[in-house]
């Protein structure tokens, strides 16, 4: 128990084509539920299953790295987070893991075309929250490490954040569903811990 | 994945190249930046240029790069290296030891992106007492070879990382906020042995001690 909230497990999902890059981009939000003393459960999205879902309480889906878009590269991987539609319990997606959710969900985001360089965001960023979400609200600075934005959300999201180049968070209407395009776990783990407290 | 890594001799770059032997990919390039600059945030560190003995010592290839340190020139300096590793070894990815500095790790990041490389940071974010406890756990030999802040002062050279230094660095992270793993540069360090990684231990065959007050440094004569 903590500040009244029962953590039960949390599924902390990986969409890293390297097992290196998990060092890098899932075990750092590990180590944040560790401190937190919440249960938790690693898995790759491409062996997801039903009882995995089923047993999850909340779900982390982390980001990967600038290059690594195979969770992505075809509609074949994307299916591979269909469940997110039906998911009826928390979900923050981060990065990689906000690009997932946008698309499931119909959404569109910078794949290609010849500006997509002027998209990259590398390091610190000012991001500006015009409302309050998963406990931050106003100007922070976040860790950016993305080459695809987001585009276009559909109608039942709403964006609570954008830097100078694009959308950075946005939450489901009526849904517990977050994600951010920035890092939370390297400069903003209040943010992930918010999330893992969430009732 | 064929890979370089950005080594400086130290704890960090060490142990991320042995993280990426560890994950199986190929190490084939090692590349070192000498920066003149002593205050460079990139690449100053003490003994830079005994890391061609720790390379035959892993029977790597290293490429060494010369910078003044000047702040711009000396990221064009190491992108240069970086595209020398990736002609020469086919390189596909770089690895760097950054485990908290966004300033050295996002200068990297975007580097490798214009250079179309892959780039691992496997020691990111990591907490720095589970670096050097993992340190001992993979018994690498690693020595302090520098420090540059209070209340650290040359009787800290040459002292190794084990349990006592963890113990002692509690105490001062708790008491100074001192970095435990030197991530403030309040201390840097020298790799002598690294199994798995190191063909043999290397040996200190003599030693020049130089500072003052709360900055020394130790350079390494190596064999």
């Amino acid at each position: 128990m903590e500040n009244g909230v029962k953590h039960r497990m949390i599924l902390i999902i990986s969409i890293c084509k390297e097992k290196l890059h998990e060092l890098e981009f899932v075990k750092p939000i590990e180590d944040i539920l560790k401190n937190n003393n919440a249960k938790f459960a690693t898995k790759h999205y491409s062996k997801i299953s039903k009882a995995d879902l089923q047993r999850a309480d909340k779900i982390i889906i982390c980001g990967t790295s600038l290059k690594d878009f195979e969770y992505c590269s075809s509609w074949t991987e994307l299916n591979k987070f269909l469940w997110i539609r039906d998911f009826e319990k928390p979900i923050f997606g981060i990065c990689g893991g906000m690009q997932a959710v946008v698309k499931v969900f119909d959404g569109e985001i910078w794949a290609s075309g010849k500006n997509i360089d002027n998209r990259v965001e590398i390091g610190l960023t000012s991001i500006k929250f015009e409302r309050e979400f998963l406990g931050v609200n106003g100007n922070i600075w976040g860790y950016s490490l993305h080459k695809l934005g987001v585009r276009k959300i559909r109608k039942n999201f709403e964006v609570a954040a954008t830097s100078n180049k694009g959308i950075q968070a946005i939450k489901h209407k009526t849904k517990q569903i977050y994600a951010v395009l920035f890092h939370p776990e390297v400069r903003n783990k209040e943010i992930v811990e918010k999330f893992i407290k969430l009732s | 994945m064929k890979l370089g890594v950005l080594f400086s001799g130290g704890k960090d770059s060490t142990f991320a190249t042995f993280l990426a032997k560890e994950y199986g990919h190929d190490v084939s390039c090692l590349i070192s930046i000498i920066s003149q600059n002593k205050e460079s945030f990139m690449f100053h560190t003490p003994n830079i240029e005994k890391t061609k003995v720790q390379a035959e010592s892993m029977n790597i290839p290293l490429i060494v790069k010369k910078t003044e340190g000047k702040k711009e020139i000396e990221l064009k300096d190491l992108k240069s290296a970086i595209l020398e590793a990736k002609k020469k070894y086919k390189i596909e990815g770089i690895v760097t030891g950054a485990v908290e500095s966004v300033y050295q790790s996002s200068r990297v990041q975007k580097i490798c992106n214009e250079l179309n490389l892959e780039c691992f940071n496997p020691l990111w974010q990591k907490p720095q007492f589970e670096l050097l406890e993992d340190l001992i756990k993979k018994k690498f030999e690693v020595i302090v070879a520098g420090v540059f802040a209070y209340p650290l002062d040359g009787k800290w050279l040459g002292r190794k990382i084990d349990k006592n230094f963890i113990n002692e660095m509690r105490i001062l992270n708790e008491k100074y906020k001192i970095s435990p793993a030197g991530e403030g540069g309040e201390f840097e360090t020298f790799v002598l042995n690294a199994p798995g990684l190191f063909k043999k231990k290397l040996r200190i065959k003599d030693k020049e001690i130089l500072g003052e007050k709360n900055s020394w440094r130790m350079e390494l004569s190596i064999e």
